[in-house]
């Protein structure tokens, strides 16, 4: 039967602002189901807040709204455009909550929306604990025993019904303090005693232990006929108790017998008939006992999610485009296969190659938080790599994270210990290898590489014997490479070891030679790369989607073509720093440059985005973005040309700093658009202070130092506050702003250390050196996007003003465009001065100027030729495709063409609204962290609102990153000494918006000394002696929004004990004078004018 | 494992490179037809499925012997294929059920394989070029390739009667009797019967008066090796008990059944080899994911006495055949299931139904 005809318009819910647990796998999915449901003829009204995202761009879907993921905010949208259903399933956690709450308040019900995908029981289903437990109880399946005590004797009792061992839980405790294995009941007593005690609600979790069982996930489908399929299975590397998330996955299942494998697979369809999920795709996690294979059921999710990208782009079989096709009334054998065409898409994909996902983290940005990975998900991204085997894919898959990494092996933080380990040093690194960790895999390197057998490392670990196995299979080769002459070896030993994943790089580090020189031997031998086919099918039929990875067999399967082509680098892995923006930019080169007659290539290693979506480019190599890969890319790519089809270049300004430090390894001739060179002048202190003086434009005076003692010089000179940072690193990495010679011997002395903050960046050496300025205090700072063509013509995109004053990471910055307190002959000047650094630099498509004004005086920070993270932001605020433009410009296509075309207004627009980026932090996940702001980047994604004023822009947009003003109620200020005189402005907007207010006593007593009234005095934490305690009042609900500035220098103690209060308690902190005078301006005017919702349809008409 | 380098020629010259496992015979040649199999699990079971005599099993999932042997999955008393092929076999199984590696099972069956391979190539090439005969081994690269330009495929030979039962027995206690014809018949398969009757295996040479004093209430022909078309014996007790007693046909019990009610069977470019094909039950309409293994089918049109009841959705290839007339039906593909998904068990309660009621659904 073909697609439903009762429904013409369906509302699609987006998930929001990237977060750890949520991040731009999402964008594939809603991308991809857009753009299926408008193929099907249906109007696609979307709603997500994310403007960094492929699905929010204006021609993704009819109505596009960039508004808060808010239920009042999603119930207005839907009264303006009466959309007949609403789809829920692939906007995450984020979509099926809003949606949950929508029915609860009878919206939908009210206005005659169908949910369609999953039903809101089936919903209910799946994510209420209980209702889940008892929906398996009545399928006879297993899920892990457990209830709440409040007493010990309590426990006792639930643990003698449960069995032994016996996790116990605290409730309501962040950071898993006071959680414990208990053996038996005389552990349990102690254990349970503690929790109880730890628990702010005296109640425990006390639960089965199912540690150290396997971990499996499997990826099904599910028709309204019936119909099911298990697209994907997966197997976890790390044993149950890391979040999967967090957990080395596999895929497919690597140690199920056919028997056990398909009676998990019979009981992943009997979930998803009881859950009553009638269409779509969902997951089903199951734990299964090594000893025994005993079953129990984790849980299951009603949606697409981040596993089913992972399972998408491992198999090839597009999920929730199939998914979209399913919730709209077809059946599986109505969707063909997109891979095979010939195929229907109700069959289960099987495949002939082995697919690792590695998770990224970066605790590294966030000091306080201990690197120890559990039942809650840490990981802000995470890279995948096919290899034909698991060596292969594994190897590839660390070489894919960015981290120095060359393979399993090399340097690590743990190689110190295997020349020689002694038993103790074994035991203490078994013991290490026994917790998760971000850095697990180096210390089972550490412990294989120094005999340690794979049994005790088993023993230790409860990782599965195979996965043990083939780590050692690895290791094994290693010490072959090292004890053997490589000059001796023969075609078939190269291929064997190769085919294990080693790359030149790594074997030459491991034989201290040059990748040259091995690549030079290896080829001798006659062995060279190939690229085979991911086709849902493992060959069985013809595959007309290329999708390709490398491994070293006997044939390759690129397709040669007559047409031009364009290699276009992604950004490898999510962090913090880069992220979803740079994939954003690369999709849209990718797709203006196949709409200009290119064939275009994409490479890059991150499952989770739309740019490794294969119908993205005509092309898609899923690599690691290392030279040595890209290398037999482009080989690859130029064996494929015929009939005078060359590679045009390669693409490396779009995907941040990942594809920019490949570029120096490339044939300049081969590099599209800015020269190499002139991002080594902007980067190089000496040549870019030159350029600006040349120019005229003032920077805060500095200079570079690889010593303490050159660092102290600097700082004399240009004299204190200064501001610290490394070259070539991202989001103000590493970066301090410090006020004192202390804290710069503290500061250098990390930097310099082996194995300090930089180890795994480089480090520091005379060509990157650190970096140090003259840090201008309270100065504003603004942001610019240009673009410039190859005849000098260029164009300013946008002109951001930062809501937070400068040293605060513009990445973690509120910024708003058009900017709102700039004189109009700062702004000239701004777009005057990037005209002309763009000129100097010989920009080739995008430049990003950082400005900071102080007194009306401006000053250069930086400039990035090279895409921006605002760049998408710009895009949705001014309506231009920057992105498009700029590939097309590197092309050779002239600004003029693109205004001829009418792609590129005459002059910057001048918009009517305002628009303002927020940036979404992860302070939630790490209870441990200060959540103040600093000139180190830490915010995982970002938000935008758009409004007819900056204070309902800024409202909207703190809505959207989930902090919600307040109307009435009571504000406690906290303020540095500095802060004072702006916080006397702020104090009175508020009592004049009707607040009344708390403050510490130094705060209050200025504010009563300026006759503002003060209600509520707070004294320092932990004395009570006059007040109130801050973190009393806070925990009390008598507090509705907290403005804590930290102060300059000094003891933050308090500050710290205050903010973590309010993470706890879910109040609005505001850590800047800037967002609260920004946040006064926001209930203003929300109050004065009220919001209302308006697509990117209507702004840009 | 220090392996000794191998070779392995198809009978069209094609060679690969690789390294010996599993058995070596002394001559350091071995051969066959070569097929591949596209399941991600249960290479036991398919390496013990009779229905693979004569041929050599490619497998494209890399890893094979990942989760160890244990005798329980066994599809046979022994495997009857002439090979195997694989990317890579694991030295260290991991799973509790496991009691021996791959490796140390086909010694002990004398099953040669050739591990390191390109299957993925292979694939493509058998893909293209249809199951070529050939033949592998560590024997001087001439030698392997005089003896791959002679390998033989499987048509036209009988290879059922080498692997039937010789003598008939009966397992399980039901209240109704199974005549069950072993032309190669696999253990899942007796384990589903038997599960709902009682059942007597009987051998493939059995006549239809041999059967018809055992008055069973009604005849399962088995799964089998080879080519249906070298069966004419076979064909014709099929044809003698057709209306006297319900029958239920799996895979070449299917063709045997197709080719009694007046079909004919062609062979396949590759054939169905795996644990993914999506069947459609023309008489429900849902789709089932299917273990599938022939090389054989029944040729449209062909059938004057029956009708086709279930359709393979890759290819349109004919999955199940019916007559309520005579009170048979039978499959293409392995309801039992083993390797493979169970969702299409309800054959064999299909069949109970048949037995206890006289009635089938039948579009």
């Amino acid at each position: 039967m073909p697609r439903r005809t009762d429904i013409s318009s369906i509302l699609v819910i987006g998930s929001g602002p990237i977060v750890i647990g949520q991040a731009c796998e999402f964008d594939y999915s809603g991308t991809q189901a857009c753009q299926v449901l408008r193929e099907e003829g249906y109007k696609v009204i979307l709603i997500n807040s994310n403007p960094a995202t492929i699905m929010t761009d204006p021609t993704t879907a009819d109505v596009t709204y960039i508004e808060p993921l808010d239920p009042d905010v999603v119930t207005d949208i839907i009264r303006k455009e009466r959309p007949d259903a609403l789809l829920p399933t692939l906007g995450g956690q984020t979509a099926l909550n809003l949606t949950m709450e929508l029915v609860r308040r009878g919206v939908l019900e009210e206005l005659g929306v169908e949910v369609i995908g999953a039903k809101p029981e089936a919903i209910a289903t799946a994510e209420d604990r209980e209702q889940f437990k008892a929906a398996m109880a009545d399928i006879g399946l297993e899920v892990p025993r457990s209830g709440f005590a409040h007493s010990v004797a309590e426990a006792v009792v639930i643990a003698q019904e449960i069995g032994y061992p016996i996790i116990i839980r605290p409730s309501y405790i962040l950071g898993g303090a006071g959680t414990g294995i208990a053996a038996d009941a005389e552990q349990l007593v102690v254990l349970a005693g503690e929790g109880i005690a730890a628990s702010p609600v005296r109640e425990i979790l006390v639960e089965r232990s199912i540690a150290g069982w396997k971990e499996y996930e499997l990826e099904v489908m599910r028709d309204r006929n019936d119909n099911c399929v298990i697209v994907c299975s997966i197997e976890n590397f790390d044993p149950m108790g890391v979040h999967t998330g967090d957990s080395i996955t596999v895929a497919p299942a690597q140690t199920l017998s056919d028997v056990e494998y398909q009676e998990m697979r019979d009981d992943a369809f009997a979930v998803l008939r009881r859950v009553g999920v009638e269409t779509g795709g969902s997951n089903v996690q199951f734990a299964v006992n090594p000893e025994n294979g005993e079953r129990l059921v984790i849980e299951m999710n009603p949606r697409v999610s981040r596993s089913s990208a992972l399972a998408s782009k491992a198999t090839g079989f597009p999920i929730a485009k199939i998914a979209a096709r399913l919730a709209v009334g077809y059946t599986l054998d109505e969707i063909p296969n997109d891979i095979t065409r010939a195929t229907p898409a109700s069959f289960e994909p099987v495949i002939d190659y082995v697919v690792t996902k590695i998770p990224r983290w970066a605790f590294e940005k966030l000091p306080g938080a201990e690197a120890i990975l559990g039942t809650r998900m840490q990981s802000v991204g995470e890279v995948m790599a096919i290899g034909r085997t698991f060596p292969e894919s594994l190897q590839k898959a660390l070489r894919s994270l960015e981290q120095s990494w060359l393979g399993f092996g090399g340097d690590h933080p743990y190689s110190e210990f295997i020349e020689g380990m002694d038993d103790a040093t074994a035991e203490r690194l078994l013991l290490r290898a026994g917790i998760g960790a971000p850095d697990r895999l180096f210390v089972l390197h550490a412990l294989l590489r120094a005999g340690v057998s794979s049994e005790r490392v088993v023993a230790a670990t409860r990782i599965d014997p195979w996965f043990v196995d083939q780590l050692q299979i690895i290791v094994d080769a290693e010490i072959e490479i090292a004890s053997t002459d490589l000059a001796t070896w023969d075609r078939r030993t190269w291929r064997r070891i190769k085919q294990l994943g080693f790359s030149d790089t790594q074997i030459a580090s491991i034989v201290n030679s040059t990748r040259k020189d091995i690549a030079q031997l290896r080829e001798a031998q006659g062995v060279l790369p190939t690229f085979k086919t991911v086709d849902t099918c493992a060959a069985e039929f013809d595959a007309t989607t290329p999708y390709h990875y490398s491994t070293w067999e006997d044939d390759s399967e690129v397709v040669t073509s007559p047409k031009d082509r364009v290699i276009i680098l992604g950004s490898g892995p999510n962090r913090i720093g880069q992220g979803i923006e740079f994939d954003y930019c690369c999709v849209h080169a990718s797709l203006a440059l196949r709409a200009d007659g290119y064939e275009t290539v994409m490479v890059n290693c991150n499952p989770e985005t739309v740019s490794t979506d294969y119908t993205t480019s005509d092309r898609l190599y899923f690599e690691p973005l290392t030279s040595e890969d890209l290398d037999n890319i482009i080989r690859a790519e130029q064996a494929a040309c015929v009939d005078g089809a060359v590679v045009k270049g390669v693409i490396v300004s779009l995907g941040g700093q990942t594809p920019l430090k490949l570029a120096g390894g490339l044939d300049p001739a081969l590099i599209l658009g800015t020269p190499v060179a002139s991002i080594d002048q902007a980067e190089d202190r000496k040549q870019w202070s030159a350029i600006c003086d040349e120019l005229g434009i003032a920077q805060p005076p500095g200079n570079t130092a690889t010593t303490l003692e050159e660092a102290r010089a600097v700082a004399q000179v240009v004299g204190y506050p200064v501001l610290v940072r490394p070259s070539y690193v991202l989001g103000g990495r590493a970066m301090e702003i410090v006020y004192d010679d202390d804290s710069l011997k503290r500061v250098m002395t990390g930097l310099l250390s082996a194995h300090g903050a930089l180890a795994r960046e480089g480090g520091v050496s005379a060509d990157r050196p650190v970096l140090i300025d003259r840090f201008l205090e309270d100065a504003v700072e603004v942001d610019v996007d240009a673009l410039r063509d190859a005849t000098g013509d260029s164009y300013i995109a946008g002109v951001m003003e930062h809501v937070e004053e400068a040293g605060v990471h513009s990445g973690d910055s509120a910024c708003a465009l058009p900017p709102q307190n700039l004189s109009p002959a700062i702004i000239e000047e701004i777009r005057n001065s990037a005209r002309r650094l763009a000129e100097r630099l010989s920009v080739v498509g995008l430049l990003n100027v950082q400005f900071a004004v102080k007194d009306e005086e401006l000053f250069v920070l930086e400039a990035n030729p090279r895409a921006s993270r605002t760049v998408p932001f710009v895009a949705k605020a001014t309506g231009v495709p920057l992105a498009a433009i700029a590939a097309r410009v590197m092309l050779g296509t002239t600004l003029a063409d693109l205004r001829a075309e009418g792609i590129l207004p005459a002059d910057t627009p001048e918009p009517t609204y305002v628009s303002v980026k927020e940036a979404v932090l992860p302070f939630n996940r790490f209870p441990g962290v200060d959540t103040i702001l600093g000139p180190e980047m830490r915010s995982t994604g970002e938000v935008m609102g758009i409004g007819e004023s900056f204070g309902i822009a800024f409202a909207k947009a703190q809505l959207a990153s989930g902090l919600r003003l307040p109307d009435s109620g009571q504000v406690f200020l906290s303020l540095a000494d500095r802060d004072k005189a702006a916080g006397l402005k702020l104090a009175r907007q508020l009592r004049e918006l009707g607040f009344t207010l708390a403050a510490t006593i130094g705060t209050a007593d200025f504010l009563r000394s300026n006759d503002v009234a003060v209600e509520t005095l707070v004294s320092k934490v932990g004395l009570r002696d006059v007040a109130h305690d801050a973190v009393e009042l806070i925990g009390s609900d008598q507090v509705q929004l907290v403005v804590n500035t930290p102060s300059g220098r000094g003891a933050r103690a308090d500050g710290a004990k205050i903010r973590s209060a309010c993470m706890t308690h879910n109040v609005p902190c505001l850590t800047t004078m800037a967002a609260g005078l920004a946040a006064a301006r926001g209930i203003a005017d929300t109050r004065a004018q009220g919001w209302r919702v308006t697509s990117l349809q209507e702004l840009h008409s | 494992m220090k392996r000794q380098p191998a070779v392995l020629v198809l009978k069209d010259g094609t060679t690969f490179e690789g390294y010996a496992a599993g058995y070596q015979p002394e001559s350091g040649i071995s051969t066959g037809e070569f097929v591949f199999n596209t399941a991600l699990s249960g290479y036991q079971e398919v390496i013990t499925d009779p229905s693979y005599a004569g041929q050599v099993i490619a497998f494209t999932y890399p890893h094979i012997g990942n989760y160890g042997v244990t005798p329980i999955d066994d599809e046979a008393i022994r495997p009857w294929c002439a090979g195997v092929v694989a990317r890579d076999f694991t030295d260290v199984p991991s799973n509790w059920r496991s009691e021996e590696s791959i490796e140390a099972m086909l010694i002990r069956h004398q099953v040669p394989a050739i591990v390191g391979i390109d299957t993925r190539r292979l694939t493509r090439h058998l893909r293209n070029f249809g199951a070529l005969p050939g033949a592998f081994g560590t024997a001087p690269v001439a030698a392997i390739e005089a003896a791959a330009r002679v390998a033989v495929g499987t048509d036209g030979t009988d290879y059922v009667s080498r692997v039937s039962t010789p003598t008939a027995f009966t397992r399980g206690d039901g209240d109704l009797h199974i005549v069950a014809f072993d032309y190669g018949i696999k253990t899942t398969m007796v384990n589903q019967l038997v599960d709902r009757f009682r059942v007597t295996v009987v051998p493939s040479s059995t006549s239809a008066d041999e059967v018809r004093a055992l008055r069973p209430d009604g005849v399962f022909l088995s799964n089998g090796p080879g080519d249906p078309a070298a069966l004419p014996k076979e064909i014709a007790v099929v044809n003698s008990l057709l209306g006297e007693v319900p029958i239920f046909g799996i895979c070449l019990g299917h063709q045997l059944l197709s080719s009694a009610l007046g079909g004919s069977t062609y062979k396949l470019p590759f054939g169905h080899h795996g644990s993914n094909h999506p069947v459609k039950d023309l008489t429900t309409s849902r789709v089932e994911i299917t273990a599938q293994n022939h090389n054989y089918a029944v040729t449209p049109d062909s059938l004057q006495r029956a009708v086709v009841t279930h359709v393979n959705l890759n290819d349109g290839v004919i999955e199940g055949v019916a007559s309520a007339a005579e009170r048979c039906f039978s499959v293409q593909y392995h309801p039992e299931a083993g390797p493979g998904p169970h969702d299409a068990r309800y054959l064999f309660d299909r069949f109970e139904t048949l037995l206890r009621h006289g009635t089938m659904e039948v579009a």
